[in-house]
């Protein structure tokens, strides 16, 4: 952010070695906690699965699951539909929640509270009826029922988290900024992009990544409006009846070495970056 | 909706005031805006089309080559390095018939919270043939008249093949609208290691000796009539008493500190983890975790008895496809058809003759001499129909009986 | 005309959002939740009427478990809080240039499915697991501990949902600090500790609070935790609600209990806006 790249003596406030190491080490501990289950996770997508079937009991190394990863065409098929959805919805939460969040954080304005209150019961409102309220509204609309009516509720209740995270970041932001570029002539518009959007992207970014999240796991609202489309939790969920299969511990395992994988390109960008200048 | 009856300009207009009822334009506003929810989940006035001849009904369908087909994910053969189900394409091969096999049932309730108001608004679900359980969303689907009554001529297999536990079931008078998909026990199963004894009654799920690893279910009606059992009454004839009486059987259990946890399907983890010694189980699950390594856990047919439920083909009205179905069931009537797919599956075979098959051309021994999949006819003499409810008042006297007991 | 595009700003900046929400979410929700008036069943159909009965039945007969909730909610939300707060710290002031590197590696487990995680916390808590079983073989433990089935399963199961959801905002907001502040401090008087408690954790504090109306009110209305982790005793409201839907097919109830317990949470983030009333808030709210 700005103040750590206008200043390269950022490291003067440094005044305990040992805090900080103990910081970083509570904070790998963490991440080790947050990551415990997946590794389980991994680990046994390599076991032996009979009848077609993950145990967590260790019977033997095997690659058949990998060899077979793809062979479910209907999980393969809900994956894909799980990462677009989320992909999509959480893009579009964040360019319908950023003004929102600009709107509540730097003016007052008449109907705030109420904007206030609709957030917040959009959080709080519980999944059941959330669901069974969108499914009454497609068939009333006669709207079908399938990835598009996914797409839009997801958005329905993705929208409130991405405003309450942009909006702790443009809280406290120094107006004077934009007051001075407006000064020096800019018109709203471009003053947004130059000197509002840099300062908030990390806000709009955190809020996407909240709204995948809460998309890519999202159980019950979706059973409602699904219809005949499948994502990764409604196939997972069903499947409990009868045993999991191993394509589901394969295929989570891809989505996350891609992750880990997309997190270490990044750090290798952003160093690659840093050398250069 | 009542589509029918609103000329277009009206219908936008009801739209805008939250009402597609008719027989609400006269309530206040408020209860007006409660009329998008309404219009999906209270009965119409009229449908769009009501069917009260369903003989002229069969008689006017033609035959497609086309067959939607939703059931639980995982719930067919699949071939053991493909995505294909044999079963359904030797289907395919036979008639012609061209299926959709969609994996879209996560559970009884949810997929008929899903499609209730869609049947409810008279349009189409898009399945031809759905697979539910006989618990009480199979009872409403019935009651509500959601349910197309089969066209039994078109399904001699039926007659021919069916196990006689599936013939003629109290949910189904007749098998009017269902026919087994398959079908299961709930019974005990244990950790003799942990139990260090044979177990062989309900009762001992209220021995002391197990305290805090007894597993009981979540589903009111498993637990219910578990209770049920155990007092020596018949969950199928049982009354009101009856259910007040194995309530407190399971208050008791509970204020014990028996029981550990009331689990959904996720007390096969607990089972396998040794965490339960002994619990209410289904049987496919014990089979599985057999297979799967866990060789120790044992399920058994309890002295009293053993719950038996179905999972039943049935056809939505709406469906486009209903001859295809006739066709799919008649199909998976055979010895052939239901031994593929019990193969792989393990639950209760509704076709007695598919063991021969499973034992000679499939040649997989395991499936066709156990027990839990082609049980004993002395196993079936003990097993017992869940209650069916008469109404919905019936069944919210089950759920206000039984619910405390989890809930608290 | 600038300052009527001043006064208008704010309204076209919500618009957006606020025909969204009316569309698919208020007038589908408030529809819904005007069942909690109606009389009838799933068979016969429902009408319409001031029967304010289910109210007072679903609190009287469910009020242990909106209790629970909330002391579920608010325990789990307190540690997610103290756990998050150094990571999200660390986060922000010393991984550099990795910072966004590590906010995606602690979001990462939840593009796993919960089903997964869920079933992988029962395998590592199991009585005899591979944490447990080793510690009750050599006495560190007594052989009946266990931790499945109680309440401080369902707790740590939903500080573990909640943590990343409370590292994002607390990060986004100590990211933007100005370090000049923090050395203006320490250059002047300040021990670590003061400067942190006195510039830091005030300037936090409208993440502290996304951060909270996020983990909070979700963890209040949670179900998944408690029907998997939880045992007898530890039923939460949102499991009441999720069974008077989908079991019961009560929808009334179910309408009203939502109602309710959405009611109940906006008391709670009043209350807790106005007892930590400090001017970080204020400017949130502003």
């Amino acid at each position: 952010m700005s103040a750590t790249a206008t200043l390269p003596a950022a490291k003067a406030y440094a005044p305990s070695k040992l805090g900080e190491r103990l910081l970083s080490g509570f904070t790998w501990a963490m991440i080790a906690y947050n990551m415990l289950p997946i590794a389980i996770m991994v680990v046994f997508s390599f076991n032996i699965a009979p009848n077609g079937h993950v145990a967590l009991k260790w019977l033997g190394f095997t690659l058949d699951s990998y060899k077979h990863a793809f062979a479910i065409q209907d999980l393969t098929g809900a994956l894909v539909n799980s990462l677009e959805v989320a992909a999509g919805s959480a893009l579009i939460s964040v360019i319908l929640g950023t003004p929102l969040a600009l709107a509540l954080a730097r003016y007052k304005f008449w109907g705030k509270t109420l904007t206030d209150i609709v957030i917040f019961a959009d959080i709080a409102a519980p999944a059941v009826v959330v669901g069974a309220s969108l499914l009454a509204l497609f068939l009333t609309l006669n709207l079908p029922r399938g990835l598009l009516t996914i797409f839009i509720s997801h958005v329905a209740f993705n929208v409130a988290f991405a405003v309450v995270v942009i909006r702790a970041r443009v809280s406290g932001l120094d107006r004077s900024l934009d007051r001075a570029a407006a000064d020096l002539g800019a018109t709203p518009w471009v003053a947004f992009w130059t000197v509002v959007f840099p300062l908030i992207l990390p806000g709009i970014v955190g809020a996407w990544l909240l709204c995948f999240m809460l998309s890519i796991d999202d159980l019950i609202i979706t059973t409602f409006v699904a219809g005949q489309t499948l994502t990764f939790p409604l196939w997972v969920y069903g499947a409990t009846k009868i045993g999991t299969p191993p394509q589901v511990f394969v295929l989570s395992t891809f989505v996350f070495i891609g992750g880990v994988l997309l997190a270490l390109a990044n750090a290798a960008a952003s160093r690659g970056k840093k050398e250069a200048t | 909706m009542s589509e029918d009856e609103l000329p277009g300009n009206a219908r936008e207009q009801a739209f805008l005031r939250g009402l597609t009822q008719p027989r609400l334009t006269r309530q206040n506003f408020l209860r007006g805006a409660a009329g998008v929810a309404l219009a999906a989940l209270a009965p119409q006035i009229s449908r769009a089309e009501t069917v009260t001849d369903w003989n002229a009904w069969w008689a006017a369908q033609k035959p497609t080559t086309d067959f939607v087909f939703a059931n639980w994910p995982y719930y067919i053969d699949v071939q053991g390095s493909g995505s294909d189900h044999p079963s359904i394409d030797a289907f395919t091969k036979q008639t012609g018939i061209k299926v959709k096999y969609m994996e879209v049932i996560q559970n009884n309730a949810p997929f008929y919270a899903q499609i209730a108001p869609v049947l409810k608004s008279g349009q189409p679900t898009g399945y031809d043939m759905i697979v539910m359980t006989n618990h009480w969303e199979l009872t409403e689907l019935i009651l509500q008249k959601w349910l197309v009554p089969l066209w039994k001529e078109k399904v001699p297999n039926f007659a021919k093949y069916a196990s006689p536990s599936v013939v003629n079931p109290a949910y189904d008078p007749g098998n009017k609208y269902t026919m087994a998909w398959q079908s299961g026990f709930t019974g005990i199963a244990y950790n003799p290691k942990l139990t260090k004894r044979e177990i062989t009654s309900f009762e001992d799920l209220w021995d002391p000796a197990f305290a805090g690893h007894v597993g009981m279910f979540n589903d009111n009606t498993e637990l219910g009539s578990a209770a049920l059992l155990k007092l020596g009454i018949d969950p199928a004839t049982s009354t009101v008493e009856d259910w007040h009486k194995a309530a407190a059987t399971l208050r008791d259990q509970k204020n014990k500190g028996l029981v550990r946890q009331y689990y959904d399907q996720s007390y096969i983890n607990a089972l396998q983890n040794g965490d339960i010694w002994i619990t209410q189980a289904w049987s496919g699950d014990i089979y599985q975790a057999n297979s799967k390594g866990y060789k120790d856990l044992k399920f058994v047919v309890p002295k009293e008895g053993i719950m038996m439920w179905h999972d039943n083909m049935a056809i939505p009205v709406g469906a486009k496809n209903p001859l295809s179905a006739l066709a799919w069931m008649n199909y998976y009537y055979t010895p052939e058809a239901a031994g593929i797919i019990e193969d792989y599956i393990n639950y209760i075979c509704p076709v007695p003759a598919a063991k021969d098959y499973i034992l000679n051309v499939i040649k997989d021994p395991t499936v066709a001499n156990s027990p839990l999949v082609f049980p004993s006819d002395a196993d079936l003499k003990k097993a017992h129909d869940f209650y069916a409810f008469k109404s919905y008042a019936e069944f919210q006297k089950w759920n206000s009986i039984f619910n405390p007991i989890i809930q608290a | 005309m600038r300052r009527l595009r001043g006064k208008l700003a704010p309204y076209l900046l919500s618009l957006p959002s606020w025909v969204y929400l009316l569309m698919f979410f208020l007038i589908p929700l408030g529809s819904m939740l005007g069942m909690a008036l109606a009389t009838g069943d799933p068979l016969d159909g429902y009408t319409m009427s001031d029967n304010f009965q289910e109210f007072v039945d679903a609190f009287t007969n469910y009020q242990d478990s909106f209790y629970r909730s909330f002391w579920f909610g608010t325990a789990s939300t307190v540690v997610t809080l103290l756990l998050a707060y150094p990571v999200a710290y660390w986060i922000a002031f010393h991984a550099g240039r990795y910072k966004s590197s590590f906010l995606f590696l602690i979001m990462l487990p939840f593009f796993v499915s919960f089903v997964i995680r869920v079933e992988a916390w029962q395998f590592i808590l199991a009585d005899q697991g591979f944490i447990f079983g080793p510690l009750k073989s050599i006495g560190l433990l007594p052989q009946n501990f266990h931790v499945l089935s109680t309440q401080w399963a369902v707790i740590g199961g939903l500080v573990y949902n909640s943590f990343a959801y409370y590292v994002l905002p607390l990060y986004v907001v100590l990211e933007k600090i100005d370090r000049r502040l923090v050395r203006a401090a320490n250059d002047l008087y300040a021990t670590p500790a003061t400067a942190f408690i006195k510039i830091i954790l005030p300037l936090s504090a409208p993440g502290v609070f996304a951060g909270f109306l996020l983990v909070f009110v979700t963890n209040v209305g949670d179900f998944v935790n408690a029907d998997i982790l939880g045992g007898p005793g530890t039923y939460m409201i949102g499991n009441v609600i999720q069974d008077a839907f989908f079991v019961n097919q009560d929808y009334p109830m179910a309408a009203a209990l939502s109602s309710m317990l959405m009611l109940m949470l906006m008391l709670a983030i009043l209350l807790y806006s106005k007892a930590f009333g400090t001017d970080a808030i204020q400017e949130y709210a502003a």
